[in-house]
């Protein structure tokens, strides 16, 4: 059956839709000039005026604001710093998300279904709220700090809010059950026949699980990963709440520039910025998941 | 209280119902005004009155406003920016002019405040005062004196701007001000440089003050010190007037023996005004006129005083105010304090830029 051709072209109409014209917006307004107005930057399109209104637009765009990002260490540094807590804490996610997914994927299948639910129940709650309440488990009075004074493992109450510390913890939190749930997927489809067939020809268990299990789950493991690094790169509000005033991160640095400093032009040059660097990533996270379609 | 404002800042858009009543019309009036900046009963008392639900939404510093305001359709019919940013909001459009023959009590309006604020809003035609106040420091009698002696120079500006006396502050903590145009021209008036500049060669002259300040703030943030410094987590605020006094209030009720002082810099300090103004696209231009019309009533302008500690625009409500607000200098200054104030205009779009740039490096150290 041939698929229906208008059928084929809702996908693209939706990216049309909702992708590309508000991009070009950003695009346009990241080439435009600062104004006391509303909108505040100039030029606008004057529809009236038609072709050669259209035209005057277009004389009047340039790249100062691109030129204002390269020229000044700021926007550079927040974005290679936003890599590095991006690819750091997709990192840390990992190593807390596989052991559980692990067990999960081992657990008696009639619980299986409970378990993957108990991952997602977090989800019913604003994820506003849940970073908002690492706040009072964090800060210096905090419920961390006090349980840990009480059993006498420290004296002092450690400083962890508003340190690169308190995001990375806000990260993997927020972020765990995306890396949970697809390596979880992959290790369930796993077929266990295979490990038996592992320790028959003399694997012990750990080799088994680095030869057989490890590489079955790398499709999961590469999905996680790539769920965590794309929203990490850009994540604005655990930084906002938890990190401090050091904490350098684009998305912060895009607020800022919006919101605080009124410059919509230079913002939307850095989100234009944002983007071409997560395509790359994005970009691979579809060959691999063509890939494994294909097999 | 704190937690919900802290919230609707962030969640932009999140309006907290103030009135507890459900409203029985449809007449709504939606307000945005500064955090911790009134006295809730007054917006009950006005649904009372008039049957208007107050849809009432807070927020902590003027750039925000400014950025909804300018991307327009905000929804808000009354919006209280400062003197210094409606010269350029109302240069942009953002504003309709009042309908003066909709506000009845506009005769209450203090001659001496509207002097001043004619320098933001040409012969007062888009805005009335709702509240103004200062720039100044609060902090914590006892954690202040242990550290830096009985004789410390709680009224200069030296307290936080000489490094030397912040590096001994540190440690017990303190916050300022997240807002670049009040805390620079200060520091430019601490070196005896024109607080008003609008020249970046003298602008930048405020960066080595901040940048040996920076290491000695714990935050950067403009309403949580309210709360720090009256729970004693802070000694030491360049905050605003009245907020403190909240913070010294709120401190003398828990009663834990935190003692919080506000006091106005012999330097010289800030002085601001922020003003009740409608939006030009307002859904609801005519009840904010009620609105507007029912604050500068003398009684509820001085029930608002009361409660929130600053100095009101409305000369008939000073007769109705406690006499610990009208008579405390830290509110209604001294004529020889006030000779002492200043007051600053607009930066231009591009001097901004520089302005806001300076600020950041201040904050982040980049």
């Amino acid at each position: 059956m041939k698929p229906n051709r208008l059928l084929m072209a809702i996908p693209y109409i939706w990216l049309l839709v909702l992708f590309l014209a508000p991009f070009g917006i950003v695009i346009k307004m990241s080439l435009s000039d600062l104004a006391v107005s509303i909108p505040p930057y100039t030029p606008q399109l004057d529809i009236s005026e038609g072709w050669a209104g259209l035209r005057a637009l277009f004389a009047n765009l340039d790249f100062e604001n691109y030129a204002w990002l390269a020229d000044d260490p700021l926007y550079i540094n927040a974005f290679t710093s936003s890599l590095i807590i991006a690819a750091v804490s997709t990192l840390l996610t990992l190593l807390v998300a596989y052991p559980l997914a692990y067990a999960m994927a081992c657990a008696p299948r009639r619980w299986r279904g409970l378990l993957v639910m108990l991952v997602i129940l977090p989800f019913w709650t604003s994820f506003l709220i849940r970073v908002y309440a690492w706040i009072g488990i964090l800060k210096s009075e905090g419920l961390l700090n006090q349980l840990l004074l009480s059993v006498g493992v420290i004296s002092e109450p450690l400083v962890i809010l508003n340190t690169t510390t308190a995001v990375y913890i806000g990260i993997v939190y927020s972020y765990l059950p995306f890396m949970v749930l697809p390596i979880y997927a992959a290790l369930e489809k796993m077929d266990g026949s295979l490990l038996e067939a592992a320790e028959d020809l003399g694997a012990s268990r750990l080799s088994a699980f680095w030869l057989v299990t490890f590489p079955l789950s790398l499709p999961g493991v590469l999905a996680g990963c790539f769920l965590v690094f794309i929203p990490a790169l850009g994540e604005f509000v655990i930084p906002d709440l938890l990190g401090g005033s050091n904490t350098l991160m684009i998305g912060k640095t895009l607020y800022v520039e919006f919101f605080s400093n009124l410059d919509w032009p230079v913002a939307s040059a850095v989100a234009v910025v944002l983007l071409a660097i997560l395509i790359v990533p994005i970009f691979l996270f579809q060959r691999q998941q063509q890939k494994v379609s294909e097999q | 209280m704190r937690f919900t404002s802290a919230l609707a800042a962030l969640a932009f858009g999140v309006s907290t119902l103030a009135t507890a009543t459900i409203a029985q019309s449809d007449e709504v009036v939606n307000v945005y005004n500064w955090s911790d900046y009134i006295d809730e009963s007054v917006l009950e008392d006005f649904t009372k009155e008039t049957g208007i639900e107050v849809r009432y939404d807070v927020f902590d510093s003027n750039e925000l406003l400014e950025t909804k305001m300018l991307a327009g359709q905000s929804g808000y019919d009354v919006v209280v920016p400062t003197g210094t940013f409606i010269s350029r909001q109302i240069q942009a459009g953002v504003f309709q002019k009042l309908d003066q023959s909709k506000l009845s009590n506009a005769g209450n309006q203090w001659g001496r405040v509207k002097e001043v604020t004619e320098i933001y809003d040409p012969e007062n035609a888009y805005s009335v005062n709702y509240m103004w106040g200062t720039t100044g420091l609060g902090y914590n009698t006892a954690m202040v004196a242990e550290r830096l002696g009985e004789d410390a120079p709680t009224d200069s500006l030296s307290l936080i701007f000489d490094p030397a006396n912040a590096e001994k502050l540190a440690d017990c903590g303190i916050h300022v001000l997240d807002a670049p145009t009040e805390i620079i021209p200060a520091a430019l008036k601490y070196i005896g440089e024109d607080p008003n500049s609008k020249d970046p060669e003298v602008i930048r002259k405020a960066e080595p003050v901040l940048m040996a300040l920076r290491p000695h703030v714990r935050k950067f943030h403009s309403s949580e010190y309210i709360n720090a410094l009256a729970n004693g987590d802070i000694c030491v605020a360049f905050g605003w007037s009245g907020d403190v006094l909240q913070a010294r209030d709120r401190a003398a009720e828990a009663d834990k023996g935190v003692e919080i002082v506000y006091s106005i810099p012999t330097e010289g300090a800030l002085m601001w005004f922020d003003q009740m103004a409608i939006p030009a696209d307002a859904p609801n231009a005519d009840n904010a006129h009620k609105f507007i019309d029912f604050i500068l009533r003398a009684d509820v302008a001085a029930k608002s005083s009361n409660y929130i500690n600053y100095a009101n625009g409305n000369e008939a409500s000073q007769e109705l105010l406690d006499e610990g607000v009208i008579t405390d200098p830290a509110i209604y200054p001294s004529d020889e304090t006030m000779a002492n104030l200043y007051s600053v205009t607009a930066y231009p779009p591009k001097v901004n830029r520089i302005v806001t740039r300076l600020w950041t490096k201040v904050k982040t150290d980049q």
